[in-house]
């Protein structure tokens, strides 16, 4: 299919456009298969203002006799405004928007239409490899293995190909195990604690059913994990009645008597269609006049990532502990991923960041497709989507409020991640699985962001000017005073954010200065 | 006999005399189930002092008596007898005594060495940080108020200063010295006093040079149902002419509209607009000090909650209307700001007696439209020249001595938070930080310095300047530490514009849970960045010294 087709009126001239922090301006406006380009006429040297289509969330269109007005709500939770000229122009542009911000065929999306002159396809997609991963961590070789039972996606289509396991536990019992998990997510590690030994998993809920099935298998792998001594928590993130109707459907828990040594503690975290509508409301009230901050934390949202950090309290108790929901593609991975950022020093490095996003996330199959197809301005009936990245996001940032030196990255980052996560150059965020980007081809045909984000110029943007690293864990205050809202993200449209970055500009400055060689001058810190 | 050495007081403090002392107390942590800490009681004529024996390190915990605001004995528990100890500076600490006569007499002492009975009584007058008459003398002289009319430009063609007031006879809370339009003739100055609520004419509070607007303060006039007069319709003329770039004044009533009627009844009121020509008259509705003194108290309820959810923390917190009443006193501010620099008009403002709100209102309003009071020392100006100098009563609002506690109100407080607010949203736009807002809110309620004694300036001549000590100097000496480094003296004379969107208005959890720590941020970047500076400014000096060095060496 061609783009054209969606294309009635390409060009229209003396469009106005406003958007946040700029005087409205006169120019030409143009549609293409993927952008907006609004270009101004009057030959300054300012470029053009470019919008990826996939960036708009909601449009909304009023005509009148001789023109119209079309209002473009952003995934990014920008709003932008066209006055357009001419009825008909007006209807054609809003349709073509409509049509091509919709599309969702994988290989029509933009990302395998970018080419930037400082990236080539020649390099390596992603920042590292389970085995990579692997030869890192010395520690854990006697007593844990690369697994290749996933090769080709077969055992559990929404792993990736390798994953780490117990030694002891052979590919046959793993296969058995993922019989007996939901999309065959059977245990696996995901961070071994070096100076306790030991570990988190993550896995899907096991399909006991209503007849309480046991798998002896699956109860093999996670004897494994435990060596009898120990006693290990299994933390399912939803409540125990939930797990109980799970049950109903095919799904469960595991049974106390089955699994020895380990103990399961019921932790509900929302997720789904209740943290989206609450992602809804939370930016609704940061546009209403009159809802008071005590108001707007009321929101479910807050009581969201409050409830993560209680879940990972849990964690962070010196025992081995495995981290399912239902599918566990979503909560586990958030919990899986706070917890290490709160244990691991390396993962609080600006790269060692983005490897944990790669590792948990993209391999670990979070359905970013589903999940983040619409933001909090459509109108569109929810199917799966749900805004479980942006609340990791969210935890994060709270995180680096608490302990704003131990950070190796910068609230741009996350920022920058919020925004990729819905509408991207990069082939990072597409699809839901790491099958799917094979077959679609997105690890030859698009560029990896986390790559770019690597790259020197970037890398020092995206870096906490602040940082000291600390080998200690940082466990953040949960009290209800101290969690606030995220006016980078969630007001990022208005002044108070201008000021939020002027500020970060001056630290940057300031601690450049200090840190330069004494012999040089230093000079004024305004710069 | 107790040596003691603390880090604030630590210049003087190096005997205090014990006037009693417990051993095995413990000391419970607000919100945690640690185990309390034990250590020694010390009672002495100041401070109560606990000492932790059961760690190796000296720990120590001061609390100022004049920072109590209350003491509470609970039944006896299986430790002990618990003392709770709420403080003005919201320090909250809980002691468990082993026996009950101990526990007594702590209390009954406490309660007597928090509010005495006299001013003389105060810390104030007993504090003596070993400098000479002439430093004392000096420190007194630090900052000058009427300085700061010459700063804006005063005496110029339209404004002028008066010394009607030396002898306190025209307003006895008055400074001596005050700003009036040049055109207003004595007569007119001593009639609109006389219609004015305690004598509290109109007088210049801020000059704004860039667009000729001024905002004077004044008291509720007398007006009643239908008085009037003439002098006082005269003044505020004069005020509105010497605007050559407006013509017409806003006059501002902070209260609420319902109050500032039933006020009529009582012979007092507001101005009727028919009768002064040209004035804009406006309510801004901010609550009086007992609505304000019982949202503090609900907001501290909230505080006190032990390990509360988070929705019965926001109710509580959305319950006390505490952030709502700042809300209204910044968009008070903020009216007036926008009159004087935007629409170029002079603003009248006052409130029932004009020291509370109109204070709060005035003095925020300064800050928004002048950068030197974004500065240390203009802070420090701006608190002499807008509460101290203009009679807000401090010793009865902080309850420094046993009186009506229905004067007790968190005035001046509401306005550091403002000040606050603004700082949050304008994270380069202050040269302090809010360190030194803690501070001197410590200081206005400690009673160390003689400063924030006293009702008015009239009360502090005769006594506290002769006896006590100026806080100023000694800010200033420590004013590394209040240092913001991200500050910007670039953003100049530009005028603050901050948004008033209740959602900016957050919990001010450095002032009311500051001695709660496990809420703080676990590191803080101020304290990095005045770290890294520190550390860097003594390179450099080691650099320079070094070349000095090695230049003599050379040459």
């Amino acid at each position: 299919m061609e783009f054209s087709e969606h294309i009635k009126t390409a060009n229209v001239e003396d469009v106005v456009l406003r958007r946040p922090f700029y005087q409205p301006t006169k120019g030409t406006l143009c549609v293409t298969g993927h952008h907006l380009i609004f270009s101004n006429r009057g030959g300054d040297s300012a470029r053009p203002f470019l919008l990826l289509l996939r960036n708009i969330d909601a449009i909304e269109k009023r005509p009148s006799v001789s023109s119209g007005t079309i209002t473009l709500k952003c995934k990014d939770l920008c709003v932008l405004q066209l006055d357009i000229p001419g009825m008909e122009e007006c209807l054609n542009i809003a349709s073509s928007i409509e049509s091509l911000s919709s599309l969702e065929t994988v290989s029509e999306m933009y990302p395998f239409f970018y080419r930037p002159p400082f990236l080539s396809l020649q390099d390596q997609w992603g920042l590292s490899s389970t085995e990579q991963h692997y030869a890192q961590m010395k520690e854990i070789h006697d007593g844990w293995r690369v697994s290749q039972v996933n090769r080709d996606y077969s055992v559990s289509p929404s792993y990736p190909p390798a994953v780490i396991v117990p030694h002891s536990i052979d590919d046959e019992t793993l296969v058995k195990a993922a019989r007996f998990r939901q999309g065959g997510r059977f245990p696996v590690l995901c961070y071994y604690h070096r100076e306790t030994g030991t570990v988190i998993m993550r896995s899907s809920q096991p399909l006991s059913g209503a007849n309480r099935k046991r798998c002896r298998e699956d109860e093999l792998l996670l004897q494994a994990v435990i060596d009898g001594s120990e006693l290990g928590y299994i933390i399912d993130t939803r409540s125990s009645q939930q797990a109980q109707q799970a049950r109903m459907t095919g799904g469960g828990f595991e049974s106390k008597s089955c699994y020895r040594g380990w103990k399961r503690l019921h932790r509900q975290l929302e997720k789904g269609k209740v943290l989206q509508e609450s992602l809804i409301k939370l930016v609704e009230a940061c546009g209403d006049q009159s809802h008071s901050i005590a108001m707007l934390m009321m929101t479910v949202w807050f009581l969201c990532s409050i409830s993560c950090y209680h879940v990972i309290s849990v964690v962070m108790d010196g025992h081995s502990v495995l981290v399912h929901g239902s599918e566990g593609t979503d909560t586990s991975l958030l919990v899986s991923s706070l917890a290490q950022l709160i244990l691991d020093p390396d993962s609080r490095t600006l790269a060692g960041f983005l490897g944990l996003l790669e590792r948990e996330w993209v391999q670990a199959g979070h359905p970013f497709q589903q999940r983040c197809a619409h933001s909090a301005y459509s109108h569109v009936r929810l199917r799966h989507e749900a805004p479980v990245f942006v609340l990791l996001l969210d935890c994060v940032w709270q995180l680096a409020r608490q302990f704003p030196l131990a950070m190796g990255f910068s609230e741009p980052l996350l920022l920058r991640l919020a925004k990729e996560v819905y509408a991207s150059d990069y082939g990072t965020f597409l699809c839901n699985s790491d099958q799917e980007r094979c077959v679609t081809g997105v690890k030859e045909r698009t560029h990896c962001l986390f790559q770019s984000l690597l790259r020197a110029n970037e890398r020092q943007h995206y870096s906490n000017p602040l940082y000291e690293r600390t080998e200690l864990a940082i466990w953040p205050s949960i009290q209800p005073p101290s969690l606030q809202l995220w006016k980078g993200l969630f007001l990022q449209w208005t002044d108070d954010a201008l000021h939020l970055v002027e500020a970060q500009k001056v630290i940057q400055n300031l601690v450049s200065q200090c840190h330069r060689p004494l012999n040089e001058k230093v000079e004024n810190t305004d710069g | 006999m107790y040596h003691g050495h603390n880090i604030r007081e630590g210049r003087w403090f190096t005997v205090v005399v014990i006037l009693n002392h417990i051993t095995e107390v413990q000391l419970l942590d607000r919100y945690t189930a640690k185990k309390p800490a034990i250590g020694t009681l010390y009672l002495t004529a100041t401070h109560l002092i606990f000492v932790e024996t059961s760690c190796n390190t000296r720990k120590e915990t001061w609390i100022i008596h004049h920072h109590i605001a209350t003491v509470e004995k609970l039944p006896l528990t299986g430790t002990g007898y618990p003392l709770n100890i709420s403080c003005k500076n919201f320090h909250v600490v809980h002691f468990v005594i082993p026996s009950e006569r101990y526990c007594q007499d702590v209390y009954h002492s406490l309660l007597r060495l928090s509010q005495p009975a006299k001013l003389e009584d105060l810390f104030a007058f007993l504090y003596n940080p070993k400098q000479d008459e002439d430093d004392r003398r000096n420190g007194w002289g630090f900052i000058d108020s009427a300085m700061d009319f010459k700063r804006m430009g005063l005496p110029n063609e339209f404004w002028e200063l008066t010394d009607l007031n030396k002898n306190y006879e025209l307003c006895s809370t008055y400074h001596s010295e005050l700003g009036i339009p040049k055109t207003a003739r004595k007569d007119t100055v001593l009639g609109s006093a006389k219609f004015r609520s305690r004598g509290r004419l109109p007088t210049l509070s801020y000059y704004h040079k860039e667009s000729n607007g001024a905002i004077c303060r004044c008291s509720q006039p007398l007006s009643g149902i239908s008085a009037r007069c003439l002098e006082d319709e005269e003044m505020l003329q004069a005020i509105s002419r010497a605007n050559p770039n407006s013509t017409f004044m806003y006059v501002v009533d902070t209260r609420p509209k319902l109050n500032a009627m039933a006020n009529r009844a009582a012979g007092k009121g507001y101005e009727n607009a028919d009768n002064y020509s040209n004035i804009r008259f406006q309510f801004v509705g901010i609550e009086n000090i007992h609505v304000m003194r019982n949202s503090l108290q609900k907001l501290l309820e909230v505080c006190a909650m032990k390990s509360p959810t988070m929705s019965d923390y926001l109710t509580g917190l959305e319950n006390s209307g505490w952030l709502r009443h700042i809300k209204a006193v910044m968009d008070a501010g903020v009216f007036l700001a926008k009159a004087v620099a935007d629409e170029k008009a002079s603003v009248l403002v006052h409130c029932s007696d004009g020291w509370d709100r109109t204070a709060q209102v005035c003095s925020l309003a300064s800050i928004l439209l002048d950068n030197f009071y974004r500065t240390i020392k203009g802070l420090m100006v701006l608190i002499e020249k807008e509460w101290i100098s203009m009679g807000h009563k401090f010793t009865q609002r902080c309850g420094h001595v046993d009186g009506d506690p229905k004067e007790v109100s968190p005035v001046f407080t509401q306005f550091l938070e403002c000040v606050w607010n603004l700082m949050e949203q304008y994270p380069c736009g202050f040269e302090y930080n809010e360190k030194y807002l803690l501070e001197i809110h410590n200081h206005v309620y400690s009673c160390q310095f003689g400063n924030f004694i006293g009702n008015c300036q009239r009360e502090r001549e005769e006594m506290l300047k002769e006896k006590t000590f100026s806080v100023w100097p000694f800010l200033w000496e420590n004013r590394q530490q209040y240092i913001n480094p991200l500050y910007k003296c670039s953003l100049g004379r530009e005028v603050l514009r901050p948004s008033t969107l209740p959602l900016n208005f957050k919990f001010w959890c450095g002032m009311y849970n500051h001695f709660d720590k496990g809420m703080q941020p676990k590191q803080s970047i101020l304290d990095h960045l005045l770290t890294i500076i520190q550390k860097r400014v003594e390179g450099e000096k080691k650099m320079t010294d070094f070349q000095r060095v090695s230049r003599y060496r050379f040459v």
